[in-house]
C-alpha cells in the first residue's frame, strides 16, 4: 500500500476521523465516524461533501480556438451529440470501443472555447493517452493535475454553496460556470452522483482544503465517504464503471440509450462515426439481447455483485448476473442492477441465488429513489 | 462472558450458551442491514455456518462456537438488524445453543484476553 496516492484532502480526512481504504490507486475515505447508513441519509436530507479528487480532469483546447472543432473531433470517440451542446452546459457520455463496448463513462462540458472532461479515476491514465492519440491533431489534451475536485450533494447544498459563492444558486441542473472564491476560479457544475441536487466543484489545490473547511462550516454540511457514495448512486440507478458497464457491455445493453442523441443515430445528421457504431446503431434499431435492469429483492437480504440470476426457483441455467447490489438506506430495502434477457418487463419475478438459496426479486424501474434535480 | 477469535461473545445461561457478536465486531462490520438466523432445533457442529449478518459493506457468517442444538433465536434482529450496532452485547443476542458439557467453553478467551486480541 506504500504507493497509494493521496488527494490534497488526506490530512483533513484523517482529522475528521475517516476510515481510509485503497480505491483506484488512492487512499480514500470509505466512511467517517457517522457511518455509511447515516452519511447516506444525511446527504438525502441535508448536504454531503465528497472528495472526488481522484477523478481525472482534462481540458480539450482546440488549436483553432473554435469549440466546434474540438467537439467534432471528440464525437469520433463518443456516440453523443457534442457539437450541439450549448455553451455553459454539461452532458454525460462514454468512450466506446470497436466492438461497441464501453471504455469509460464521463462528463463533458462546453466552456465556450474548449471542452472540460471529467473521467473515472481508475481509467484516467488510459483515457488521457487515448484522447492524446486520437485528438492531438485538433486539440491540446491537457491533464489538469493541480486542481482538486469535490462534490456537494443534497437539498442543503444550494444554500451552502451560494453563501460562499454568489451565483451558484442561479445555476440549473447540468449547467457549468466559472465563479470566483477568495481570488481563485472555481469550476462548478450543477450535477452529481447521488440523485440529489448539488454541485461538483474543481478548486485549485492550494485553496482546496480551506474551501472544503468553509463548506463544512455551513449548516447541514457533513463529510461523506465512498461507502455512502456507492449506496446513493445505486439508489439513483447510476452505473459504476467496471461493474455495471465495461468493455463487454454496449451503451444500449447498459440501458444508456438516453445518452445517445438522435443526431448520432441512424437517420441523424451526424449518425455513427464513433467506435463500435455498427453494433450500437443496430442495437438501437433492433434492440439488444440483454439489458441492464433494476431488481428489488423481496425480503431484506441484499443480493450482491456476482449473484447469479435464474428464471425460476429451481433448475435451469443462469439468465444473468447482478453487477451491483446492496441495501438502500433511503428505500429501506435491498436493491440491485443486473444484466437480464431483454423483454423482461417491470414486475417480472426472477430468482437470485444467495448462499445456495434462490430468493425472489422483482424487475423494477430505476431510479429506486426519486431524483431531486433543480431543472 | 467468554469470547471467540471470530469476535463472538458467549454467555452461559443454565445449560444453554447465548451467542452474539462483540462491540468491536459490530463496529468493524458497520451498519447491519440484514440478519439471517438458524432454525430452532437445528443441531450444529462447532464451526458450522449458523447465522448471516449483512452490513452496508459485506456479508459475514456467524459460526457455531460449540457443538449443540439451537433452542432459541432472536427474531427481533430480523425486523430490526440495527440492534446489532446499538446494543451488540445486550438486546442483539443471536441464538441460544444447548450444550452437553459446558467445559468446552474453557478453551475460549476471557474478557482480558479478548481485549488484548483486539488491541
Amino acid at each position: 500500500m506504500a504507493d497509494l496516492k493521496r488527494t490534497v484532502f488526506f490530512d483533513l480526512h484523517v482529522k475528521l476521523g475517516a476510515k481510509m481504504v485503497p480505491f483506484a490507486g488512492y487512499d480514500m475515505p470509505v466512511q467517517y465516524p457517522m457511518g455509511v447508513l447515516k452519511e447516506h441519509l444525511h446527504t438525502r436530507t441535508a448536504a454531503g461533501l465528497f472528495d472526488v479528487s481522484h477523478m481525472g480532469q482534462v481540458i480539450l483546447r482546440p488549436k483553432s480556438g473554435q469549440y466546434r472543432d474540438a467537439a467534432l473531433a471528440f464525437e469520433r470517440l463518443v456516440p453523443v451529440d457534442v457539437a450541439g451542446l450549448a455553451e455553459g452546459r454539461q452532458r454525460y457520455a462514454m468512450f466506446t470501443n470497436d466492438a461497441g463496448g464501453i471504455l469509460d463513462d464521463l462528463m463533458f462540458a462546453n466552456r465556450g472555447d474548449h471542452l472540460f472532461v471529467v473521467v473515472n479515476a481508475a481509467c484516467k491514465d488510459q483515457d488521457i493517452a487515448y484522447m492524446r492519440a486520437h485528438l492531438s491533431e485538433v486539440c491540446d489534451v491537457i491533464a489538469v493535475t493541480d486542481r482538486a475536485l469535490v462534490a456537494l450533494q443534497g437539498p442543503a447544498a444550494e444554500a451552502a454553496l451560494e453563501a460562499l459563492v454568489p451565483g451558484a444558486a442561479a445555476m440549473k441542473f447540468m449547467d457549468v460556470a466559472i465563479l470566483p472564491w477568495q481570488g481563485v476560479d472555481l469550476w462548478i457544475s450543477r450535477s452529481g452522483y447521488t440523485g440529489e441536487d448539488g454541485y461538483e466543484i474543481s478548486v485549485p489545490e492550494g485553496q482546496a482544503v480551506a474551501f472544503a473547511e468553509a463548506l463544512l462550516a455551513r449548516p447541514g454540511v457533513q463529510p461523506i465517504g465512498l461507502g455512502a457514495r456507492d449506496s446513493l448512486r445505486l439508489e439513483a440507478g447510476m452505473c459504476l464503471y467496471g461493474h455495471d458497464i465495461d468493455e463487454g457491455t454496449s451503451p444500449v445493453e447498459g440501458n444508456l440509450t438516453w445518452a445517445v442523441q438522435k443526431v448520432r443515430r441512424t437517420g441523424g445528421a451526424r449518425a455513427g462515426g464513433f467506435p463500435g457504431d455498427a453494433r450500437i446503431l443496430k442495437e438501437l434499431t433492433d434492440g439488444p439481447t440483454r439489458r441492464r435492469v433494476g431488481l428489488r429483492p423481496e425480503g431484506r437480504a441484499p443480493m450482491r455483485e456476482g449473484t447469479q440470476v435464474f428464471a425460476g426457483p429451481e433448475g435451469g441455467a443462469p439468465i444473468g448476473t447482478i453487477t451491483s447490489g446492496g441495501f438502500g438506506p433511503s428505500i429501506e430495502a435491498p436493491m440491485a442492477m443486473a444484466y437480464l434477457p431483454a423483454g423482461l418487463a417491470d414486475g417480472a419475478v426472477v430468482y437470485g441465488e444467495v448462499r445456495g438459496k434462490r430468493l425472489p426479486a422483482v424487475v423494477a424501474p430505476m431510479p429506486f429513489h426519486p431524483t431531486n434535480y433543480k431543472r | 462472558m467468554k469470547y471467540t477469535e471470530d469476535h463472538e461473545w458467549l454467555r452461559v445461561d443454565g445449560d444453554v450458551v447465548v451467542v452474539g457478536i462483540t462491540e468491536h465486531a459490530a463496529e468493524q462490520l458497520g451498519d447491519v442491514v440484514f440478519v439471517e438466523l438458524p432454525e430452532v432445533e437445528t443441531v450444529m457442529a462447532k464451526g458450522d455456518d449458523c447465522a448471516v449478518i449483512e452490513s452496508v459493506k459485506a456479508a459475514s457468517d456467524i459460526l457455531a462456537p460449540v457443538d449443540g442444538e439451537i433452542v432459541e433465536v432472536n427474531e427481533k434482529l430480523v425486523d430490526n438488524p440495527g440492534l446489532v450496532n446499538t446494543d451488540p452485547t445486550g438486546a442483539a443476542w443471536f441464538f441460544k445453543i444447548k450444550v452437553d458439557d459446558l467445559s468446552v467453553l474453557d478453551d475460549y478467551m476471557d474478557e482480558d484476553a479478548y481485549k488484548e486480541l483486539i488491541g
